[in-house]
């Protein structure tokens, strides 16, 4: 997808003033956070799983040569082809390939991070075949010609009477004339119209959530079963993957699985798990003739050994954006790459380079909800601070904003000078905005009040209610 | 120019700081990958065998997921041909060309009209059997073959799953133990069939405007004949 996300700042902007977006956001909280809530309580070992799904990924990393060239023997054994691929274009190149030799004309596709990351659905459009996106949040935003706000809700961003109406102008060609507005009938709907598309497609394209080194199996997790139609109808299943999705056995999956549902939706099991091993076998009545893996790495391998490591063992729940304040407040799009939320904070200066991306690690609160929920136990502020102190040392932020960090640091270092400072601060802020309790703008920090208002202080610091509390003396409560 | 497949295993290697792995650390994990030990697992199912059973009962009611429990196979028909009746579905379906299923006496009612083979578009209902069924979060484990097309766990509208009880384990872990077993799998790790479908309620989405719906794309229904027998 194009990237945008230099642009930031401008995109959370529009994205506050969206009065349609303000509602499609507001459904998350029950949506996703009290559900993730509640499964986690229906399970006492949920935080030992975590560790033990940590442990996993983190041997997998260490040892990530020696599976990923097992689990191409193990492909290889049961008919099908690994293809090793080290960029996006390679990836494409390749995917092209392959629905060449089948003559293809449309394709099927069940959701996939890195087809987005990849950009896949425009290439294969201008080689003339027609992607056809079959996860419904994907087929709603492929309608609108927009890319995903959400790693597991592409169109979370959309209300439902956006929906009524792209399937309304959209559909028109296949005799639907009537406006929906029932969210079953809009799902009927969709579900008509793309099972014959599920039947007519010559190659069937999904992602993986893992790859299994022991058995050579590439698994998807779905809720629909959009993805088990995509791979079984066809004539030829091929997989994106990126690399770090491989793990040792199925009993470590099942580990991860455990965490993953309850991570993502608050599911205790997603509805379909499904391990695909090889093409169909001599005998078989269904399954696709033909079963290709493209392993992706795109950067990955030279991730490992640096600080931004830890972030391979994600698993791509969507939990950190899910209860991230600033994620809720702007929504997906305002990132302006494939990944939103504090893990696209984290991957997407990678990916897309520092220069492009730097506002991401910036666009947080360091609230350290992410890493509270992250069931891969993923240090993302942490890693955040690291590409803010990148791009300060690479001198990519503006002057102003470098000046006023630097004088903030001088201040700091100086205690007698800093107290007398905020002292001052805090009691000319305290007296100007004691009558409302808040500020709606500020001298110097227009930008920042634009979007949110700054809470008036009490008048006094932390430093001196501290001190004459008491506490600060080391007194018994 | 050297391969990709090269150029990313020799990145890997460089970031790892190591050669290629040989002598111990290569011997112990392949140890790790012939011999395949269940992690931590949930005490929530570490029952008896008819707790068990309680267990799977309970969790498919919260999924949606309904149970006709009856005592023995020759009750199969009449559970088919009554849950069909309530939900005023066709008495036709495309059935598993199964051995237990096919040992069903089917002519005990004799209004339902069936056909074996995999899935095709207008098949409304399909009959299938399970390997197994995991108790921790009621997930039917379907094993796909020539007997067993996987095209019939996904395009009915309604998949009806014939489940003996004595199929019901604990864990995942158990199931594919079972799996293995079944198949006879060596150190080799070549035991997988080409699809093993986890399936844990029926088709579902919230990709609009977060509400749930049922029947996605997979089926809107899913009923399970869990059938006691003899064993247990
Ligand atoms: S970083 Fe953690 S919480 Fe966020 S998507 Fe990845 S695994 Fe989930």
């Amino acid at each position: 997808m194009q990237v945008s996300s230099h642009d930031f700042k401008a995109r959370a902007d529009k994205a506050l003033h969206d009065p349609n977006l303000r509602q499609a956001l507001s459904a998350m909280e029950k949506g996703f956070v009290s559900k993730r809530q509640a499964a986690v309580r229906d399970l006492p070992e949920f935080d030992a799983l975590r560790d033990r799904a940590v442990e996993i990924k983190n041997h997998v990393l260490e040892n990530l040569d020696h599976y990923l060239e097992r689990f191409e023997t193990q492909v290889l054994a049961q008919g099908g082809k690994v293809h090793w691929c080290a960029s996006p274009k390679e990836a494409r190149e390749t995917i092209l390939a392959l629905l060449r030799t089948v003559e293809a004309r449309t394709c099927t596709k069940g959701k996939s991070m890195i087809a987005e990351e990849i950009a896949l659905n425009p290439f294969l459009a201008a080689n003339g075949i027609e992607p056809v996106e079959t996860d419904l949040g994907e087929y709603i935003i492929q309608l609108a010609d927009e890319p995903p706000s959400h790693i597991i809700g592409p169109a979370v961003h959309k209300t439902k009477d956006q929906i009524s109406d792209l399937f309304l102008e959209h559909h028109q060609k296949y005799g639907r004339t009537a406006r929906q507005t029932d969210p079953q009938a809009l799902v009927n709907e969709a579900r008509e119209i793309l099972r014959q598309k599920y039947i007519d497609a010559d190659a069937g394209i999904t992602g993986a959530n893992f790859l299994i080194a022991e058995t050579g199996s590439t698994v998807i997790v779905t809720n629909e079963g959009n993805g088990d139609l995509t791979q079984m109808l066809p004539r030829m299943h091929i997989v994106i993957a990126s690399l770090e999705k491989i793990v040792p056995t199925i009993e470590d999956a099942c580990t991860i699985l455990r965490v993953l549902a309850r991570s993502a939706t608050g599911q205790e099991f997603s509805a379909y798990t499904t391990f695909s091993t090889g093409p169909k076998r001599e005998a078989d009545l269904d399954g696709p003739a033909a079963f290709h893996v493209v392993l992706l790495d795109n950067g990955r391998s030279a991730m490992i050994g640096t600080e931004l490591q830890e972030a391979l063992r994600c698993i791509r729940c969507g939990a950190c954006m899910n209860h991230c304040p600033v994620y809720q407040a702007v929504g997906g799009h305002a990132y302006g790459w494939v990944y939103p939320g504090p893990i696209g904070a984290v991957l997407d200066p990678h990916f897309v380079g520092l220069e492009e991306a730097r506002h991401l690690p910036s666009a947080s609160t360091f609230c350290g909800r992410c890493e509270q929920v992250c069931p891969m136990r993923i240090p993302l502020p942490k890693i955040m601070r690291y590409w803010r102190q990148q791009a300060f040392e690479r001198k990519l932020a503006p002057p102003p904003e470098r000046m006023a960090v630097q004088l903030w640091a001088w201040l700091v270092r100086r205690p007698a000078l800093y107290h007398f400072a905020t002292r001052i601060a805090a009691y000319l802020l305290g007296r100007f905005g004691a009558e409302r309790g808040y500020f709606r703008r500020l001298p110097l920090a227009g930008g920042w009040t634009r979007g949110r208002d700054m809470p008036a202080p009490s008048g006094r610091t932390f430093h001196d209610l501290w001190r004459t509390s008491g506490r600060g003396r080391g007194e018994a409560e | 120019m050297s391969s990709a497949r090269d150029r990313i295993l020799g990145s890997l290697r460089r970031s790892l700081g190591r050669e290629e792995l040989s002598g111990e650390a290569k011997a112990a994990l392949e140890a790790r990958l012939a011999h395949p030990t269940a992690n931590l697992t949930p005490a929530r199912s570490q029952l008896p065998h008819a707790g068990q059973v309680e267990l799977f009962i309970r969790m498919a009611e919260r999924i949606d997921v309904t149970v006709a429990r009856i005592p023995g196979r020759d009750e199969v028909p009449g559970a088919v041909a009554d849950y069909l009746a309530s939900h005023n579905l066709p008495t036709e379906f495309r059935m598993s060309p199964d051995p237990f299923l096919d040992a069903i006496p089917w002519e005990r009612r004799p209004l339902l009209k069936f056909a074996r083979g995999r899935a095709e578009p207008a098949d409304l209902v399909g009959v299938t059997p399970a390997f197994a069924a995991v108790a921790e979060t009621a997930t039917l484990m379907m094993v796909s073959g020539p007997e067993r097309p996987a095209t019939l766990n996904f395009m009915p509208d309604t998949h009806i799953v014939v489940l003996e009880s004595r199929a019901i384990v604990g864990t995942y872990e158990e199931g594919f133990a079972r799996l293995r077993t079944a198949r006879n799998a060596g150190t080799d790790g070549r035991y997988m069939p080409r699809t093993v479908n986890l399936i844990t309620g029926p088709s579902r989405t919230a990709d609009i405007a977060l509400t749930l719906i049922l029947g996605a794309h997979g089926p809107r229904r899913l009923h399970v004949v869990l059938v006691d027998g003899e064993e247990s």
